[in-house]
C-alpha cells in the first residue's frame, strides 16, 4: 500500500502537500501544452475552414470574415466584435463572388452543421460542405457521399421574392426522382429525414441570410483586395 | 481482475500479461464505452488505442513515481487528477495532429478519465510497484487494449464498409453490412471475439493438462 501504517491517521499536511503539489504541476503540464499546440490548433481550424469554403465556394479566391449586427449591418470581424459570422468569398480581382454561411439543425441521429455557398447575383446556393454529421452510415451519411445528392447543391434557386424580404420559393426536398423546381432538392430513398433536415436547415439560414446580404451587399465592397488568406 | 495463473513477479510477465492472459478487453473486460464506440473504424481503434497507451503509461510513471508521497486517503482524487491532465494533453495532442481525427473520436478522448482501466492500473499495481514494472504493465496493458480495438475495429470495417484503414479489401460487389458500423455492431464483433478468445484459452488449458469446468 503506501508508506503510512493503516492504523495511524496521517496528520492533514502531508495530504494538502500531495493534492497542492499534484495540482500545481498538473496545472503547469496542461498550460504548457495549450501553449505549445495552440498556434498548430488555430491553423489547423483556418484551414480546415478555409477548405470548407473554397469547397462551396469554387471560384473564390480569397476571403475575409464579416460579423452581422442588427443595426449596422456587416462589418469586418475583429477580435472584440460578437454575433454571428459570414465569410465573403472574393474572386481573382477582389469582386465579391459570394458568402460562405454557417448553420445548424436537428438531423435523424443529431445536429447538423453545414457551411453552404450563397451566390449573390446568381441568387441561388451553389455549394453544400457538411462540417458536422452523426447520420447513419450508409443512409443518412449519404447527405456527405451521394453524387446524386450533391448535385442539388451545385445549383439551387434562393431567389428572393419581390419586396426582398424572404424567399420566392421554399426550399423543400422532395421524393427522389420528383424533383421539378431549382429551388426543390431531390431526396435520398431511405434517408428522407436527413435529406429534409437539409431542405429545413438551408430554407430556413438563406431566409435569414439571404435578404440582408442582398440589402447590405455594399458592407462586403473593396475587403477583397489584399486580403488573401494566404 | 482475476488472474488465470498465479502472477509470477518477473518483467516479461508484467509486459505480456497484459498483452494476452488479462487483456484489458478480451478478459478483464475493462474500458468497454470506447471499445464499443469508436471502433467503427480501424484507424479511429487505432487512434483510441495509442490515446489510451499514452495516458495508461504516462499516469502509471508518475503514479509510481509519487506511491510513497500521497498519503492513501487522497489517492483516487490524484490518481484522477494526473489521469484527467494526461488526457487533456492527448486531447490537444491529437487536435494539432488532425482535427478530422479529433472530430471522428468525438468526446470520446475525454472520457480516457473515466476508463476503469487506467484508474484500475493505477491503484492495482502502479502506487504499489517501481516505477520500472509500472511502465512494463502500462505498456503491456496499452498494447494489449490497442491490439483488442484493433481487432475489433478491423473487423467492423472490413465487414461494414469493404475496407481496412480506409483501403478498398473487398470487391466492390460486396454489400457493406452497415449494421457493423452501428452501435450494435460493436456488440455483435465483441461477442465473436470473445468466443474466439474463450475457445483458443480452454484448448490451451486442456492442453496443459488443467480440466475445464
Amino acid at each position: 500500500m503506501t508508506a503510512q501504517a493503516p492504523t495511524s491517521l496521517p496528520s492533514p499536511w502531508p495530504m494538502f502537500r500531495a493534492m497542492v503539489g499534484v495540482g500545481l504541476a498538473c496545472g503547469l503540464g496542461i498550460v504548457g501544452m495549450f501553449l505549445a499546440t495552440r498556434g498548430t490548433i488555430e491553423r489547423n481550424r483556418a484551414e480546415a475552414l478555409r477548405a470548407a469554403i473554397f469547397q462551396v465556394l469554387p471560384t473564390a479566391h480569397s476571403h475575409e470574415t464579416f460579423v452581422w449586427n442588427d443595426d449596422s449591418g456587416f462589418a469586418p470581424a475583429t477580435p472584440e466584435a460578437s454575433g454571428p459570422q459570414v465569410y465573403a468569398a472574393y474572386g481573382e480581382q477582389g469582386q465579391l463572388v459570394g458568402l460562405a454561411l454557417e448553420d445548424a439543425g436537428m438531423g435523424y441521429q443529431d445536429v447538423i452543421r453545414v457551411l453552404y455557398g450563397y451566390a449573390l447575383d446568381a441568387q441561388a446556393i451553389v455549394g453544400l460542405a457538411v462540417l458536422e454529421s452523426r447520420e447513419t452510415p450508409g443512409l443518412g451519411d449519404r447527405i456527405e457521399t451521394d453524387p446524386a445528392f450533391r448535385a442539388n447543391f451545385e445549383r439551387l434557386d434562393a431567389t428572393l421574392s419581390p419586396d426582398g424580404a424572404s424567399l420566392a420559393n421554399a426550399i423543400v426536398a422532395v421524393k427522389n426522382g420528383e424533383k421539378q423546381h431549382p429551388w426543390q432538392i431531390d431526396g435520398i430513398t431511405g434517408a428522407t429525414i436527413s435529406a429534409e433536415a437539409i431542405a429545413a436547415i438551408l430554407h430556413r439560414s438563406a431566409s435569414a441570410w439571404a435578404p440582408r446580404v442582398q440589402q447590405r451587399r455594399g458592407d462586403f465592397a473593396g475587403a477583397g483586395t489584399g486580403h488573401d488568406a494566404d | 481482475m482475476t488472474p488465470i495463473e498465479p502472477e509470477r513477479p518477473d518483467a516479461v510477465n508484467d509486459l505480456t500479461r497484459g498483452l494476452w492472459r488479462d487483456n484489458p478487453v478480451f478478459v478483464q473486460v475493462l474500458g468497454m464505452c470506447p471499445a464499443l464506440a469508436v471502433s467503427n473504424t480501424a484507424l479511429n481503434a487505432l487512434a483510441m488505442g495509442l490515446a489510451t497507451l499514452f495516458v495508461l503509461l504516462a499516469s502509471a510513471v508518475v503514479v509510481s513515481a509519487l506511491r510513497h508521497v500521497v498519503p492513501k486517503q487522497v489517492r483516487i482524487a490524484t490518481y484522477i487528477l494526473i489521469i484527467a491532465t494526461f488526457v487533456t494533453i492527448v486531447d490537444m495532442a491529437i487536435q494539432a495532429i488532425s482535427l478530422d481525427l479529433h472530430r471522428a473520436l468525438g468526446a470520446f478522448i475525454s472520457l480516457i478519465v473515466v476508463n476503469c482501466l487506467i484508474l484500475g492500473r493505477a491503484e492495482a499495481f502502479a502506487s504499489r510497484n517501481p516505477i520500472g514494472r509500472s511502465v512494463l504493465d502500462g505498456l503491456g496493458m496499452g498494447i494489449g487494449f490497442t491490439f483488442a480495438l484493433l481487432s475489433l475495429g478491423a473487423v467492423r470495417e472490413i465487414l461494414g464498409a469493404g475496407t481496412l484503414f480506409g483501403l478498398r479489401v473487398l470487391p466492390e460487389a460486396f454489400e457493406p453490412w452497415v449494421v457493423m458500423l452501428l452501435p450494435s455492431g460493436g456488440f455483435f464483433t465483441l461477442a465473436g471475439w470473445l468466443l474466439v478468445f474463450n475457445a483458443f484459452q480452454r484448448r490451451r488449458q486442456a492442453a496443459a493438462g488443467e480440466v475445464s469446468p
